[in-house]
């Protein structure tokens, strides 16, 4: 059977949902970022196919993913730089201790 | 057929690295594993004919966003074998389920046009074309100077925010 | 002469309107004296009373003695009426016209010297020129609505100055009980209004009276209507059962009771029963209510006159019991009856009061057991006092005696019941005013005041009106006044003077005012009959009289604090305090119980969160792929 669209959007499914289960289920905020990469890179690998094998025109699909890398990067850095200042004053990243944003 | 075996490598691969991620004790072998993910997706971008994008991926998520995340778990070395489940770990095993399960029975009961772009239709110059795409006329000039924008904005706020006071 | 232009007819109202829009912003920066509002205020009423004159001429010479001016369109409801803010001038209107802008302009004069130390002085006349415009808007319009706009506006101008000098508890609660009382004429008012608007399709004065003469408007509406509007009458006009507010509105600047509480804003009620006179005649019941109302009002005044102690009250009971007379000569002897005795009344009323405000300049107070003896220090407001009292006794030839002959001889023919209320009357009247007379000016001075006479500017206005109290009746000797109304009714001048006097009836008329005087006399100059003797004989009339007939008791303490104090009010209250402030107490514990349960789930567990965005998503995505 030949490689088809549908592979590679399984594929991304089940990457987004490992993306996912870690994103909810890990303490560690570095972690959970990561898994954020992944559900991205999930969603990267659907556009890609989707242009390769749906679009009218062959590059639409890759332009938006350009965009995705862009978009990836300014939120993995502003991500980690609040990583940093939060690690600073607690010593600590556990996702549970950020918490102060409640009743 | 060539293309096919490459696809199940890549594709385990790509799933080995992610399960690492969630799954690995040590941050910093998380952090491995989500760079062969990244690799292998690289990979798997080649394969659907986009060459140019998996060299994009290689820089960009491996050169720069990866080696930032190592960064970052080198610099709170304190906080060691701390990829433990948080309290929500039954939740989450559900609701990751359920996503997998809702999204491939979605995609296998759409019926999904199927103009595939025989590979001598794609342009010999994929830079090219998506230079045209992104900076010519008719084109996401807007968009590009928009998300430029962002990533500026990002880098300063990072910088301002990180700063030590 | 030329027939006036309608334009001047318009600055009759529009220029007292104009100074008190003038005083109240412009005036009140000028510092020191305040000259200059007075100036603006009378000299807007002074013209405003050579323009009334001449209306009076033009009327007089006007086809079908009507002159009808087109204003502007103020309200067009679709599909119906027109209002337009027209003017109407007609005899009626044209001699109230006069009568208000002669007596607002002598009181005006003679408030400059009254309140010239009051720190408030540019505000009174601000607020008296508001009442004049009021008044002359109210007589003028051609339109029932028009004429109620102005009549809550001379309520409220009336309102502000009896409460003038706010700083006195007093003065605040008769103003608010002037203001109530009046409102519950003013709905009866609003009432015939409506019904009047929903039955003939229209308020137009000239209208409504037509149909009411063609029959359009019959029967019982036609009655409901005509009561309805003498119920807004017997508010204004303070008739029983409504008059209580007129003598505790004694409160205000004597002056103001002079122009507003005796000649004027009182007269109004009747001013309003004859405009709408034919829809009066058509409906009998309601003009025999007016009479028996008038009558009844007259004797019982009258009596509660008698035991006042306090100068201005009297002559408040007496506006009361004379305002009586005037409805009752409406009803038993038509429009120009009532207006007569109205016309003669508002000056010689006037001056009335502007005599007590001159007594009360000099010796501080108002209650007549501290003066005494004035004529002597103060001469010429003792003759001029004196002339009015006479005026209003009704002894011939002055002029209180012609209009209440009229009133007399049209009640002798139509029913003898209402002629011996108005010949008790009479004796009440000549004899409380009399007892004033006598114990202000004869005897010793009882008070400690060092007396003097009043200025000339407050002595001036008062010989002014002494001269219409002594001989504005003299205006109907040759039938002038009834042919204005009436069409030409001649005999000569002189005829009409003395031949009343061959009528049986003046010399009844005329014994019974003599025997109030005389009996005046001999309690209080002479003192045969002791007053305290007759105060412990009659000591339970007595009592009912001092007591008002215990009408302020009824009002305030069963009315008012039992019934609907403690039974309505506090019912309402319960209702407010349970029911409706209790549904929303209930409302917000639950709100704030289950917010309080809501609030703990958002305990800031970042991945919880996400977990319930995604748990959502999913639901939403199944949603669009099973439909």
């Amino acid at each position: 059977m030949d490689i088809g669209l549908t592979h590679y959007l399984v594929l991304a499914v089940l990457l987004f949902g490992i993306g996912l289960y870690g994103a909810l289920s890990r303490r560690h905020a570095i972690v959970i970022l990561m898994c954020i990469e992944l559900m991205l890179n999930a969603a990267n690998i659907m556009l890609v196919a989707f242009s390769k094998y749906t679009a009218y025109h062959q590059f639409d699909g890759q332009a938006l993913v350009m965009f995705c890398f862009v978009v990836a990067a300014a939120e993995v850095s502003v991500g980690l730089a609040i990583i940093i200042t939060f690690y600073r004053r607690r010593k600590n990243i556990d996702i549970r201790d950020v918490n102060l944003l409640k009743w | 057929m060539g293309i096919n075996i490459m696809f199940w490598i890549l594709a385990a691969m790509a799933v080995t690295g992610a399960l690492m991620v969630v799954n690995m004790r040590s941050l910093f072998r998380a952090a491995l594993g989500l760079i062969m993910c990244f690799l292998s997706i690289a990979g798997l971008f080649i394969t659907l004919s986009a060459e140019y994008l998996g060299i994009v991926q290689i820089l960009v998520y491996i050169g720069a966003i990866a080696v930032l995340i190592i960064m970052a778990v080198v610099m709170t070395r304190e906080v060691e074998h701390s990829n433990l489940a948080s309290p929500y770990k039954l939740p989450a095993i559900a609701s990751a389920l359920a996503f997998i399960g809702i999204a491939i029975w979605a995609i296998l009961n759409t019926k999904w046009p199927t103009t595939v772009i025989a590979n001598d239709m794609i342009p010999p110059l994929q830079t090219h074309s998506i230079g045209q795409l992104l900076f010519g006329q008719d084109g996401l000039v807007l968009a590009v100077e928009i998300a430029a924008l962002l990533i500026v904005v990002a880098v300063i706020g990072a910088v301002s925010v990180a700063k030590e006071k | 002469m030329n027939s006036i232009a309608p334009e001047l007819i318009w600055a009759i109202w529009l220029l007292p309107l104009a100074a008190f829009a003038v005083i109240i912003p412009l005036v009140r920066p000028f510092p020191g004296k305040a000259e200059p509002a007075s100036y603006f205020s009378i000299g807007a009423v002074g013209s405003s009373f050579i323009l009334s004159c001449w209306l009076l001429i033009s009327v007089w010479g006007a086809e079908g003695r009507q002159i009808l001016v087109n204003g502007p369109t103020w309200l067009n409801i679709a599909g119906g009426p027109l209002f337009n803010f027209n003017l109407l001038l007609d005899p009626l209107s044209a001699v109230m016209l006069l009568v208000v802008t002669a007596v607002s302009f002598m009181v005006q004069i003679y408030s400059r010297a009254y309140m010239h130390s009051d720190p408030s002085y540019r505000r009174y006349f601000a607020y008296i020129s508001l009442f004049t415009a009021s008044m002359l808007g109210l007589i003028m319009s051609a339109n029932l609505l028009f004429t109620f706009m102005f009549w809550e506006l001379v309520g409220l101008s009336s309102y502000l100055l009896i409460g003038f000098w706010f700083h006195r508890p007093s003065a605040i609660a008769a103003a608010k009980k002037a203001f109530l009382i009046t409102r519950i004429g003013d709905v009866g008012f609003l009432a015939a209004l409506l019904l009047l608007y929903s039955n003939a399709g229209t308020l137009d004065i000239l209208t409504l009276n037509s149909s009411a003469v063609t029959a359009v408007l019959s029967g019982s509406v036609l009655t409901l209507a005509a009561l309805g509007l003498f119920l807004g009458a017997v508010g204004k006009s303070g008739q029983f059962p409504l008059h209580t507010w007129l003598p505790d509105a004694m409160e205000g600047p004597t002056p103001v009771s002079a122009l507003i509480h005796a000649a004027t804003m009182v007269a109004a009620g009747v001013f309003l029963v004859g405009r709408m006179f034919p829809l009066f005649e058509a409906a009998p019941y309601a003009l025999t209510v007016v009479g028996i109302v008038g009558a009844l009002t007259a004797v019982f005044a009258g009596t509660i006159g008698l035991v006042m102690k306090d100068i201005k009250r009297v002559l408040a009971y007496s506006t009361i019991s004379q305002l009586g007379l005037m409805f009752l000569g409406l009803s038993v002897g038509g429009v120009w009856v009532g207006v007569f005795f109205l016309f003669n009344h508002a000056f010689f009323k006037a001056l009335l009061f502007l005599g007590a405000g001159s007594i009360n300049h000099a010796t501080g107070t108002f209650d007549m057991r501290e003066m005494g003896g004035l004529r002597r220090r103060m001469p010429w407001t003792c003759v001029c006092f004196t002339i009015a009292a006479l005026s209003l006794a009704g002894i011939w030839p002055l002029a209180g005696f012609f209009s209440k002959e009229e009133v007399l001889a049209a009640a002798l023919a139509q029913q003898p019941v209402l002629f011996a209320f108005a010949i008790l009357t009479t004796f009440l009247t000549a004899f409380y005013i009399f007892r004033v007379v006598f114990m202000v000016f004869a005897g010793e001075y009882r008070g400690s005041q060092r007396l003097h006479e009043s200025p000339k500017t407050m002595l001036i206005p008062m010989i002014i009106l002494a001269i219409p109290a002594i001989a504005s009746g003299w205006l109907n000797a040759n039938g002038g006044f009834e042919g204005l109304f009436e069409g030409h009714v001649t005999h000569s001048f002189w005829e009409g003077i003395f031949g009343l006097l061959t009528h049986p009836l003046a010399w009844i008329s005329l014994g019974a005012a003599g025997l109030g005087i005389l009996i005046a006399y001999v309690m209080y100059i002479k003192v045969w009959i002791k007053p305290d003797r007759i105060k412990g004989e009659l000591h339970p009339v007595y009592a009912i009289i001092t007591h008002k007939y215990w009408m302020d008791d009824l009002y305030e303490n069963l009315i008012a604090k039992s019934l609907l104090y403690r039974g309505v009010f506090r019912a309402a209250q319960w209702i407010d305090r349970v029911v409706i402030d209790g549904a929303a107490n209930a409302l917000t514990s639950i709100t704030k119980v289950f917010a309080n349960r809501a609030s703990h789930s958002q305990n800031g567990a970042l991945q919880l969160y996400a977990f319930v965005g995604i748990t959502g998503a999913l639901i939403i995505a199944l949603v669009v792929l099973l439909i």
